[in-house]
C-alpha cells in the first residue's frame, strides 16, 4: 500500500499544487504575501467625430506605495488599436503584449489592417478560459474599416460596447464627468479636454490614480499617442540645503585593470547570408 | 480597502436582469431591461441582452454576463455551421438544444439563464427556457433573472393564448417596467425584439416611454442641464 503512494508521485501529470499547500502553511502562520504591482487606476475611453481617445493616469502601486509614479498604461495592440490596462500590471501587459504578436501574424496571415472584434475576442476567449484569475480590466479602443469602436473587457470575459467608458479605482469619478458631459459628436479638442477631465477627477479623487494624463487619439489612418498630456502633479517643492549624506564610504585604493582580448576576430570569413 | 473596492469594481459581471419570452399568434417577443452590474456599481445602464444567435432565432442572457456571452458565442458558430451543413435556415428546436448541451454538460462551471425565441417554417414561434441546471423547457411564454420573482403573479393573470403581436409586446414592455420598479438589479431602457414569418424588429423604449407605477416620480431633466452649461474649471494645483 506505502509502495503505490510513492509512485504516484512521478506518472501523474498537469498542475502541481504542493506549492500552495506551503503557502497555506504560511499564511497561516503569519508570513503575509507580498503585495503584487497593481495600476489602481483611472482609464477611460470615448467615440467622438472621428474617432477614439484613449485616456489614463501614470501612477502603479504595490500595497500602499506608489512604486512608478509615470507608468504606461495605454498599451499598443496595433497600428489603428490601442488598450488601456487597470488591474495587476504584469496581468495587463502580458496579455496585451500577447493578443498584440497575434494581431501581428495575423495581419501578416490576412495581408489586412487588424479589426478591433478580434482583438476583443482573442482578448475575451483568453480572460474567459482564466476564470478572472488574469485581473485584467481593459478599456480597448480602435478605428478599422468598419468605423470606430470601443469596448471594455472584464477579467471573467465579459466585454461591453459602449460610447464612453471608464474603468479602474477612479471610474466612479471618471464616470461622473462623462455622465455630465459627454455628448454624441464631439470634436477632436473637446474630446481630448474631457478626457483628461475624467481622468484628472480619478487622479484627484481616487488614492489609486496619480500623477499625470496620458491621451491617445485614434483616427482613421492616424494615431497620436500624447504622452504625459497633462502634468497636473508637478513636484512643487525641492529642499534648497540639497542633500547630504554625512557618512560616505572611503575609497581606500584605486587599480584599473583592463580586460584582456579574448576573442580573436578572423577578418575576411564567411560572410553572414542575408 | 483599496484592495476590497478593486475586487468589487472588478469583480464578475453579473446581469441582474429581467429578462422575459412570449409568443403570440405568428411568433414571438422577446424582453428585457438593459443593466449590467458589478456589486452595487451599475456597469453598464444600456446593455443589449438580446443577442442574435441566426437570422430568425435570438437569446436572452441573465446571470454570469462572461458566462452567457461565451455561451451565446459557441451557439452562434455551431448554430452557422450547421446552417451551412443543412442548407436551410436553423429551426428553433436546434438552437435550443445547443444552449441546453452546453449549459447541462458545463453545469458546475456556468452559472447563465437563458431564453431562446425565434421562429422557423415547421413550428413557428416557439420559446425554449433553459434556466441554471441546463434544463430545456418548451413553453408558451418564460421568464427569467433576479427580476422575475415579480412577474410570476402578474404573467398568471395576464397572459392569454392567442394574443395579437401588439399585446404581446404591449405586454412584455408593462412587465419588463414593473419588474425594473421593484428590481434594483433591473433597470434601464426596456429592449424587445419581436421575431415572425416576416422578420426580426427590434423595439427600445426609454425610461420616460415607460408607464408609472405605484410611488414612481416622473423622471426630470438633469439639473445640469438648467444650469448653464460653461462648467468650473478641474482642480489643478
Amino acid at each position: 500500500m506505502s509502495n503505490n503512494s510513492c509512485m504516484d508521485l512521478t506518472a501523474k501529470g498537469g498542475f502541481s499544487f504542493d506549492l500552495c499547500k506551503r503557502n497555506a502553511m504560511l499564511s497561516q502562520k503569519g508570513l503575509k504575501l507580498p503585495p503584487f504591482r497593481k495600476t489602481g487606476t483611472t482609464i477611460v475611453g470615448l467615440v467622438f467625430q472621428d474617432g477614439v481617445i484613449l485616456g489614463a493616469d501614470t501612477r502603479a502601486t504595490e500595497g500602499p506605495i506608489v512604486c512608478d509614479k509615470n507608468c504606461e498604461k495605454i498599451h499598443y495592440m496595433a497600428p489603428n488599436i490601442y488598450c488601456c490596462g487597470a488591474g495587476t500590471a504584469a496581468d495587463t501587459e502580458a496579455v496585451t503584449d500577447m493578443v498584440s504578436s497575434q494581431l501581428q501574424l495575423h495581419r501578416y496571415h490576412t495581408g489586412r489592417e487588424s479589426r478591433v472584434v478580434t482583438a476583443l475576442t482573442l482578448l475575451k476567449k483568453h480572460l474567459f478560459n482564466y476564470q478572472g484569475h488574469v485581473s485584467a480590466a481593459l478599456v480597448l479602443g480602435g478605428v478599422d474599416c468598419t468605423g470606430p469602436h470601443l469596448h471594455t473587457i472584464y477579467p471573467h470575459g465579459s466585454t461591453d460596447t459602449l460610447p464612453f467608458a471608464t474603468m479602474g479605482s477612479g471610474s466612479l469619478a471618471a464616470m461622473s464627468v462623462f455622465e455630465s458631459k459627454y455628448k454624441e459628436g464631439l470634436s477632436r479638442d473637446e474630446g481630448i479636454k474631457l478626457v483628461s477631465e475624467a481622468v484628472c477627477s480619478g487622479i484627484f479623487n481616487d488614492l489609486g490614480s496619480g500623477s499625470n494624463v496620458d491621451v491617445c487619439v485614434i483616427t482613421k489612418g492616424h494615431k497620436e499617442y500624447l504622452r504625459n498630456h497633462m502634468l497636473p502633479n508637478p513636484r512643487t517643492y525641492v529642499s534648497e540645503r540639497g542633500y547630504s549624506f554625512p557618512k560616505k564610504t572611503e575609497v581606500l585604493m584605486t587599480k584599473i585593470t583592463p580586460m584582456k582580448e579574448k576573442v580573436e576576430v578572423t577578418e575576411g570569413g564567411d560572410a553572414m547570408e542575408e | 480597502m483599496e484592495s476590497h473596492k478593486d475586487c468589487e469594481i472588478n469583480g464578475p459581471h453579473s446581469m441582474g436582469t429581467t429578462i422575459i419570452g412570449v409568443t403570440y399568434n405568428g411568433g414571438v417577443v422577446l424582453g428585457a431591461d438593459s443593466r449590467t452590474s458589478t456589486g452595487v456599481y451599475v456597469a453598464n445602464r444600456a446593455s443589449d441582452k438580446i443577442t442574435q444567435l441566426t437570422d430568425n432565432v435570438y437569446l436572452c442572457r441573465s446571470g454570469s454576463a462572461a458566462d452567457s456571452q461565451t455561451v451565446s458565442d459557441y451557439v452562434r458558430y455551431f448554430l452557422h455551421q450547421h446552417t451551412i451543413q443543412l442548407g436551410q435556415p436553423a429551426t428553433v428546436k436546434v438552437a435550443a438544444n445547443l444552449v441546453r448541451l452546453l449549459s447541462y454538460s458545463n453545469k458546475n462551471m456556468l452559472q447563465t439563464g437563458m431564453i431562446i425565441g425565434g421562429w422557423d417554417k415547421y413550428e413557428g414561434g416557439k420559446i425554449f427556457g433553459v434556466p441554471l441546471g441546463g434544463t430545456l423547457l418548451e413553453l408558451p411564454f418564460t421568464i427569467g433573472g433576479s427580476g422575475s420573482t415579480y412577474l410570476y403573479g402578474f404573467f398568471d393573470q395576464a397572459w392569454k393564448e392567442g394574443m395579437t403581436q401588439e399585446e404581446a409586446e404591449q405586454l412584455v414592455v408593462k412587465a419588463v417596467s414593473l419588474a425594473i420598479a421593484r428590481d434594483g438589479a433591473s433597470g434601464g431602457v426596456v429592449r424587445t425584439v419581436t421575431i415572425n414569418s416576416e422578420g426580426v424588429t427590434r423595439k427600445y423604449y426609454p425610461e420616460d416611454k415607460l408607464p408609472r407605477w405605484h410611488e414612481e416620480l416622473e423622471p426630470q431633466d438633469s439639473l445640469l442641464d438648467i444650469l448653464s452649461s460653461s462648467s468650473p474649471e478641474p482642480m489643478v494645483s
